[in-house]
């Protein structure tokens, strides 16, 4: 990490780069001054070639940046659902009673900035919380309290993983995260250097029926296939690691304990796709795993398992890691190449479609971190091993991340079959409490209710209920619920992480978080205006975002239609 | 030449458009009307408003017919239950946030889809002070329905001049100069082509304006930049 906080000494490393150092060379900003003011904003238009109006604009897009001086410690809360369940509004009112802020803000001293936040991707560990002290790495910090946020914190948390049926995961991980030595020398990609062609590891991942594991369950071999296929020397292999979907945080337990599992599931995808050049894509509110991922790159790259020339092979792979800044919608490939390019982070329509033109406008293939992390096992051990987990239409493991009303909420690796009761009672310690409501798929999920639960944990089973499996976040609430305030708080997620650029998007999350904002007395016609925003959203919408930003709503207006009851 | 060209059936009726060719396009060939809001013939699609979507075979989601190419043998509805009800409310919702009294096609739109005036009570709008910083135009982003089209042609559509930009996201997204300084302290060259392109009275040349605030000739003259024209000559 770069000290000092001279702007000009700090650009002189960017010197001859383009708009795709915007990210970067703002986060150093960020980091070194706390905001990013307008003479830092002209000297960074100067040294990258980058009109400093869309610096601006770029500033304001990602909630992370600050364009107002901050305090020296900035502080965010997450307000989400889970975190609020176990007192996130308490942890955020105590510190601006302790600050005497009368709300979000900086102190008069300039010590403190105190801001709620969206999910941070530690519902396992709420409330959580994300610190940014002047000059220093970000920390992300478990289960918070005010006297933990303004004072000195010990920032450890490990999240117990695996068993013995585990691929993904393994029990013997502890809070360390997993060595090279430990992990062991990269055999899959050892193997298929020397004994495969990319076309037969394209073949046999095709083979082994693995699809994405990101939400959108696309064929891996497949988007492989294309991606070799495509016109074009130059190429990109795109990990997105930008897991931000509320109650999803699995991606962050393999970043951190298995950074290698992940480097060598990106090494294989460049090898299959034909390229030397990968990007890992970290969502900003994940300092650890990003600077766990940093380390274990250098470290696979001293032992040549990375790098120029892997193993004594002409194959060679660079992979570089870009830190996000605040921005759910970068979880959308397309946005998620725009955010790599240094722009605003908006969808692009599609097609094209990144296999063709992706980032930079060359064939890309983008992948979750989980799908990359599947790929060394079926290297190494074969289509058919891992079509022995799981059923026919979703073969492997599925990692799951739990939160709520449960007894050990956490990330855990399932075998797709099992039910959702068997697993919430085997796993999870049971629901705490009398169950209310499974939220399923993350807060662009939908409800089931408890006599729904039977419900085997696939992809096919979870689509023929009318539900989804997402990126497989379950989030589990019993009957202390105020359901109106979940509601309401899924609401004001996905209005505050509207990109804004298509219409029905734009307006029907604010539309629609003004309605739930008024659930404890609705207005006659709010049930149909609910029904007209969420469809007009769901079929109009540019992309993903805006097509299930209703989802968990339209579930509501069906599964809980007390709730939207006007008084006549 | 046939292999060049796709059938496709638009509301019952048959068209053949060349290949490459925009739902828009096959729509404009059957003379069948597409609301647009967003798109301009001289700048960039970007599907944006999505007043334009169209049905394209019961898909799950509709397409924007603006950008969208023709696909051969599908059956495209322009107007069906499900397009109304998005357009209706694409309108219904924008209507709460803007204010669209100088926005004539809007209006007519709102009119043709019955979009309630009422349909969203106590919605947030876009409130904004007029903007006046310059002889040239003003602007006035209450009016501001986020197409796009002045910060396009002030960057790689026309002028590559870069004043604008947008600022913040959602709801709240704005267009704005770095940091909201006046247009005089940015790089804006006062080519007036933003002005040419806005489809609402967001951005207005500073006479019309002054104008409609009767301002007297003189006061006019002052204001614009003709006085000073006259002052240096």
């Amino acid at each position: 990490m770069i000290a000092g906080h001279d702007i000009d000494a700090l650009l002189e490393a960017y010197r001859g780069r383009g708009r795709e150092a915007l990210l970067p060379a703002l986060w150093d900003a960020q980091r070194a001054h706390g905001h990013i003011s307008p003479e830092n904003v002209h000297r960074i238009s100067h040294v990258l070639r980058v009109p400093e109006a869309d610096i601006y604009g770029v500033i304001g897009f990602y909630t992370l940046f600050h364009e107002e001086p901050t305090g020296r410690r900035i502080i965010r809360v997450c307000a989400d659902p889970t975190c609020a369940l176990v007192g996130a509004d308490e942890v955020l009112h105590g510190l601006h009673d302790r600050l005497g802020l009368s709300g979000d803000g900086t102190t008069a001293d300039g010590e403190y900035t105190v801001e709620h936040s969206p999910c941070l991707g530690m519902c396992d560990y709420a409330p959580a919380a994300l610190v940014s002290e002047r000059g220093e790495d970000d920390i992300a910090l478990p289960k918070a309290t005010v006297d933990d946020l303004l004072g000195i914190w010990n920032g450890a948390y490990f999240t117990p993983a695996g068993d013995d049926e585990s691929v993904l995961l393994d029990p013997s991980l502890d809070a360390a995260p997993q060595t090279l030595s430990a992990y062991g020398d990269y055999r899959a990609l050892r193997r298929a250097i020397f004994d495969l062609s990319p076309e037969e590891v394209i073949a046999t991942v095709e083979a082994s029926g693995l699809i994405g594991r990101g939400g959108a369950a696309f064929p891996t071999g497949l988007k492989w296939k294309f991606t070799r296929g495509a016109a074009g020397d130059v190429k990109y292999v795109v990990c997105n690691a930008d897991e931000s979907e509320p109650g999803t945080f699995k991606d962050r337990v393999l970043m951190e304990h298995r950074p290698h599992l992940l480097l060598e599931g990106i090494a294989l995808g460049a090898y299959a796709v034909g390229t030397g050049k990968a990007i890992i894509f970290v969502r900003g509110e994940y300092p650890k795993a990003t600077a766990i991922l940093g380390s274990a790159i250098q470290e696979a790259e001293a032992a040549g398992v990375l790098g120029a020339g892997i193993m004594g092979s002409e194959f060679s792979l660079d992979i570089d890691i870009r830190r996000g800044a605040g921005a759910y919608i970068c979880g959308e490939e397309t946005a998620l190449f725009e955010a790599i390019e240094g722009k605003r982070g908006f969808p692009r329509m599609k097609p094209p479609y990144p296999t063709t033109f992706g980032l930079f406008g060359k064939p890309t293939a983008v992948n979750n971190v989980e799908t990359l992390c599947a790929i060394p096992g079926i290297v190494r051990q074969g289509a058919d091993w891992f079509k022995g987990f799981g059923t026919a239409e979703s073969s492997g493991t599925k990692l799951v991340s739990v939160s709520g009303h449960v007894g050990r909420p956490g990330v855990y690796e399932i075998q797709p079959g099992i039910t959702l009761r068997r697993f919430l009672d085997d796993y999870c310690g049971g629901v705490v409490g009398e169950l209310r409501t499974v939220l399923m798929g993350g807060a662009a999920g939908t409800f089931l209710l408890p006599h729904e639960i039977d419900v085997p944990l696939t992809f096919e089973d979870l689509r023929a209920a009318g539900s989804t499996f997402g990126s497989g976040a379950i989030m589990v609430f019993n009957d202390s619920t105020d359901l109106r305030d979940l509601l309401r708080r899924l609401g004001l997620f996905f209005q505050h992480e509207s990109c804004g650029k298509c219409f029905p998007c734009q307006l029907g999350t604010q539309r629609q978080v003004e309605i739930l904002e008024r659930l404890e007395a609705p207005r006659a016609g709010d049930r149909e205006r609910l029904h007209d925003i969420g469809l007009t959203m769901s079929e109009a919408s540019i992309c993903g975002l805006g097509h299930t930003a209703a989802l968990a709503v339209l579930s509501a207006l069906e599964k809980f239609p007390e709730l939207f009851d006007a008084e006549e | 030449m046939t292999d060049d060209k796709i059938k496709l059936t638009l509301d019952g009726k048959p068209v053949s458009v060349a290949k490459g060719a925009t739902l828009l396009e096959a729509a404009r060939e059957a003379g069948v009307d597409i609301p647009l809001i967003c798109y301009h013939e001289a700048t960039s699609p970007n599907g944006l408003c999505r007043v334009c979507v169209v049905d394209v075979d019961g898909g799950r989601v509709l397409q924007p017919a603006c950008v969208a190419e023709c696909g051969a043998d599908t059956q495209v509805e322009t107007r069906n239950e499900r397009v109304e009800r998005s357009r209706r409310t694409i309108l219904e919702m924008l209507n709460a946030s803007v204010n669209l009294e100088q926005a004539p096609e809007i209006q007519d739109m709102i009119a043709d889809y019955s979009a309630d005036d009422e349909r969203f009570p106590d919605a947030r709008r876009r409130e904004s002070e007029v903007i006046d910083d310059n002889p040239f135009y003003v602007r006035d982003y209450e009016q501001c329905v986020l197409c796009w089209r002045c910060v396009q042609v002030c960057a790689e559509d026309a002028q590559f001049t870069f004043a604008l930009t947008l600022k913040n996201r959602g709801h709240e997204t704005s267009v704005a100069t770095a940091f909201d300084i006046s247009m005089t302290d940015s790089p804006c060259v006062f080519c007036g082509q933003c002005v040419g392109v806005c489809p609402t009275g967001a951005l207005k040349p500073k006479v019309e304006w002054g104008i409609e605030q009767g301002w007297s000739d003189e006061e006019l003259r002052r204001q614009t930049r003709r006085k000073r024209k006259k002052d240096n000559g």
